[in-house]
């Protein structure tokens, strides 16, 4: 089974940005091992019953399934948030009930949709907050804030001395991640913490959070009721059923394409082929070479090329080779120079980095059932089309993939 | 009043700055004594409620009948055990205080939004640091809205202890004004506890503006 | 002679009783002055409340007014109002200034919380209301009164038990009332009237507590309920 490297799947990262070396995992495996908790007395009917799971080091972890399921109870019971019924529980092997909570807290990043920033204290206070439990010496928790405010991409020069009110909501969510961070916990929990940003915003910070993971590797137990993010976040989902019981663990591929059982099935959506197409990028399917012209192009030669082409249009391009709009094939007749007027304007332009399902709708909402892959500086690299992603669809086998069966 | 009697006789004050000043230390230490033990006896008992919360209502009741009480008739309830006394004004002025104050402080630690209890609480603090670092500090305005008007209430009636022989400005207005037909001491005594009780309040507001400065922060509280 | 011994010799005289100076006449003095001043209280201060809580015009002003009246110790004002009447016959020496100062004790809490109450009626509501065509004075009677009731309530109750406890101290000025079995028993060193004095006014203060807080039970409507609080301090945070 294979997972995708984080940063594999983080277009930010992949883009700009020099490739880092690997960077080391800091993370820590999280086992839980019959873990069952009742609110209730015993006999009750438990809130998670019998959960065993191990989320190897550095891992993403997401648990998804219906409200009122069981998500947030597994996930207060690793910070002892919760205490267990019964079962155990291990961080790197260590039993946390051997642990005292507060000891055992401060060591694991909390983050919950709601922030909880201390409205009391500014920015630089909130984000310092566990190395100063910890007793850090005032200067390298300066130093540290500074960092983890870079981190999230904050300015620690302008936010260090603002309070929570004066922050937006994708802002605050940001504090509350580096505030997490702060003494470099080994394991992260994050109970739907971008749960009540916008969905715009969301996606942006989502993005910036698999940056971040592909950076500080940390073990990461990340509660969500939302398929797409699981999906999206995910280098495991653990889909519970309503009494906290375990319906599946797996990568995401393999549960999309192949659910086990009838309720799972039900849980990702009828829609689960398309929801698979997000797992693969544009660069993982082959491009088809185009046929690249320009407003000087001579007709004949560009006939010529259409003809020995697989596709039935020509990229009209600029000088630097960034595409203007599709030419018909039909539209190539007679003699003498391309007339640019003839064009359909607007290609779509994707990005290598793109998911297969963006790319798929983007290219069903223009005229022209093609995309044009570009690079950073918009210039054609390659094409793809309808048909090549509906093959994908159809095979059941992603590309880039070396074991699409899980 | 005798006829012919002016309102305000600034020679009478000038000769009695002496007087009036020691007056006016009295009230301050009878309202400070009686704010400060109040608030002490406050803090423990909200402090107690919120570790068994079946004692909210006996505590909120006995507070709340005390405070209903007028208190002219709790003076008059204390004299026959503590007699004509300070001790007697000020059992009756921290009584006065308790309603306020416990009800503020419990109101004050409830404002604290579940999120940052929760928050506190996963990263790792013990109960102790959660309520003196992050509790405490986000119910302060609220607690403090609470000294105002205790302050305020408390400084108002001082004025009346002046009927069982204490009074600071009370004295003035009562003993030698009112009593003796005296209009000067009565107006000086009524000007000046006036006044102090919107200094005390103008000076309490201020120091909880400086001591929460998120709260003034744009946006208001989170 | 203890206390006990005391009380019962005294409550023995019919004359403690039912005499000119007596319980009764005491009391029923006391009612109707806390009545007479939380009536015009009532009468300047409601419509203060209501009109600058639902224009908004003036409020600031209003508001930091009734602010420092709450700080006014009320044997201030009695002393200060005194002077200025004393020679008005035959109420000048005891009854005026007391009665100003009861007034000017009991119109704060009212103005305040009747702010504070159409200040909270959701704008919606007023806004369905004016899409109905409501002119302001129906909307003000059949919206945002109804919705600022229990705040309004709240507002009375403060200023009613503050009165009734408060013209304890008219007796000070010699002034009739509950308060004179106090001042008396001080004077005369007779601790059974002064304590009878107590008991009968802290009785009468926990009552009119007690029925206010019934009135606002029943006046208010069900869909308000549990929205209901006892804003007693509330109107000194406005
Ligand atoms: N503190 C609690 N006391 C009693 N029952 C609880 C408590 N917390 C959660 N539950 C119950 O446990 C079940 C699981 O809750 P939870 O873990 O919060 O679910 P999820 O996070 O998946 O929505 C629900 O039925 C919920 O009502
Ligand atoms: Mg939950």
């Amino acid at each position: 089974m294979t997972t995708a490297a984080p940063d594999d799947r983080s277009p930010v990262a992949a883009r700009g940005q020099p490739s880092n070396p690997p960077p080391s995992t800091t993370g820590a495996v999280v086992e839980l091992d019959h873990v069952t908790k009742r609110y209730g007395p015993p006999g009750s009917s438990p809130a998670v019953n019998e959960l065993s799971l191990t989320i190897p080091a550095g891992e993403v972890c997401v648990l998804v399934g219906p409200s009122g399921c069981g998500k947030t109870t597994t996930m207060k019971m690793i910070n002892r948030l919760v205490e267990p019924t019964s079962g155990r529980l291990t961080i790197d092997g260590r039993d946390v009930m051997q642990l005292s909570p507060v000891d055992l807290r401060r060591r694991i990043g909390y983050v919950i949709q709601q922030v909880g920033l201390f409205p009391h204290m500014t920015v630089g206070e909130n984000t310092g907050v566990v190395p100063r439990l910890l007793r850090w010496p005032q200067a390298r928790i300066r130093e540290r804030v500074e960092e983890l405010l870079d981190l999230v991409g904050l300015e620690a020069a302008a936010y260090r001395d603002r309070y929570p009110s004066e922050l937006s909501g994708g802002e605050r969510q940001r504090v509350g991640v580096a505030r997490a961070l702060a003494a470099d916990p080994p394991v992260m929990l994050m109970d739907e913490p971008f749960g009540a940003v916008d969905p715009i915003r969301r996606d942006r910070l989502q993005n910036e959070f698999l940056r971040l993971q592909s950076r500080v590797r940390k073990t990461i137990v990340f509660v969500t009721h939302d398929v797409d993010e699981a999906i999206k976040m995910a280098d495991r989902i653990a889909i519970l059923q309503r009494g906290g019981i375990l319906a599946q663990y797996d990568t995401p591929d393999a549960i999309l394409s192949h659910p086990a059982n009838e309720f799972v099935e039900r849980f990702v959506g009828a829609d689960r082929g398309l929801k698979r197409l997000s797992l693969a990028r544009v660069r993982d399917l082959e491009l088809i070479r185009p046929v690249l012209v320009t407003a000087g192009t001579d007709r004949t030669d560009a006939r010529r090329e259409l003809q020995a082409s697989a596709v039935d249009f020509a990229l009209l391009a600029d000088e630097h080779g960034r595409p203007l709009g599709w030419i018909r094939a039909t539209d190539v007749d007679g003699q003498g120079p391309i007339d640019p007027e003839r064009a359909t304007p607007g290609a779509s332009l994707i990005e290598p980095e793109t998911t297969l399902r963006d790319a798929l709708s983007a290219m069903l909402a223009s005229s022209v059932q093609l995309g044009a892959v570009v690079d950073e500086d918009e210039r054609v690299v390659g094409l793809i089309s309808v048909d090549q992603i509906s093959e994908v669809l159809q095979s059941g086998n992603l590309p880039g993939k070396t074991d699409a069966t899980g | 009043m005798p006829p012919g009697e002016p309102l305000l006789r600034p020679d009478w004050v000038v000769n009695n700055l002496d007087v009036i000043g020691e007056r006016l230390g009295e009230h301050l230490g009878m309202t400070a004594t009686a704010v400060g033990v109040g608030f002490v006896i406050s803090f423990a008992l909200a402090l107690m409620i919120r570790r068994h919360r079946a004692l909210t209502t006996a505590v909120i009741g006995a507070a709340g009948i005390l405070y209903a009480v007028p208190s002219l008739a709790l003076f008059a309830f204390l004299i026959p055990f503590t007699g004509i006394s300070f001790v007697t004004a000020e059992i009756a002025l921290v009584s006065y205080t308790l309603l306020i104050l416990v009800r503020n402080i419990l109101l004050g630690l409830e404002s604290v939004p579940p999120d940052v209890l929760e928050a506190a609480d996963g990263m790792g603090y013990t109960s102790r640091q959660r309520l003196w670092r992050v509790e405490l500090p986000i119910a302060l305005p609220i607690i403090v809205a609470g000294l105002r008007i205790a302050t305020v209430t408390t400084i108002g009636l001082v004025t009346v202890t002046s009927l069982i022989g204490q009074g600071g400005l009370g004295y003035l207005i009562v003993v030698a004004g009112i009593n003796a037909f005296f209009p000067t001491a009565i107006y000086v005594g009524a000007l000046l506890s006036v006044a102090l009780a919107v200094a005390a309040d103008a000076l309490l507001l201020a120091a909880q503006r400086r001591l929460t400065p998120w709260s003034s922060a744009r946006g208001g509280t989170a | 002679m203890t206390l006990i011994d005391e009380l019962g010799a005294w409550l023995a005289d019919p004359t403690h009783w039912t005499g000119p100076d007596g319980m009764v006449t005491r009391l029923l003095e006391h009612v109707a002055l806390s009545g007479a001043c939380l009536g015009l209280a009532i009468a300047i201060a409601l419509p203060i409340g209501l009109w600058i809580g639902h224009t908004g015009r003036g409020a600031a002003g209003v508001i930091r007014a009734a602010n420092i009246g709450q700080a006014l110790p009320t044997l201030g004002v009695i002393g200060i109002v005194l002077p200025l009447t004393a020679n008005i016959e035959p109420y000048g020496f005891d009854l005026i200034p007391s009665i100003v100062a009861l007034v000017a004790l009991a119109i704060p809490p009212i103005v305040t919380n009747t702010y504070a109450g159409l200040r909270q009626v959701d704008p919606e509501a007023v806004e369905a209301g004016r899409g109905m065509g409501m002119r302001e004075l129906q909307l003000l009677r059949l919206v945002e009164v109804p919705l600022a009731l229990p705040s309004v309530l709240a507002g009375l109750r403060i200023s009613a038990v503050q009165v009734v406890a408060t013209a304890t101290l008219a007796a000070v000025l010699g002034a009739g009332g509950l308060g004179r079995l106090i001042i008396d028993g001080i004077a005369q060193q007779d601790d059974a009237q002064l304590f009878m004095g107590a008991v009968l006014v802290a009785i009468l203060a926990i009552a009119t507590e007690l029925a206010f807080a019934g009135l606002q039970r029943i006046a208010i409507s069900p869909g308000l309920r549990g929205r209901v609080q006892a804003a007693r301090g509330s109107a000194a945070d406005v």
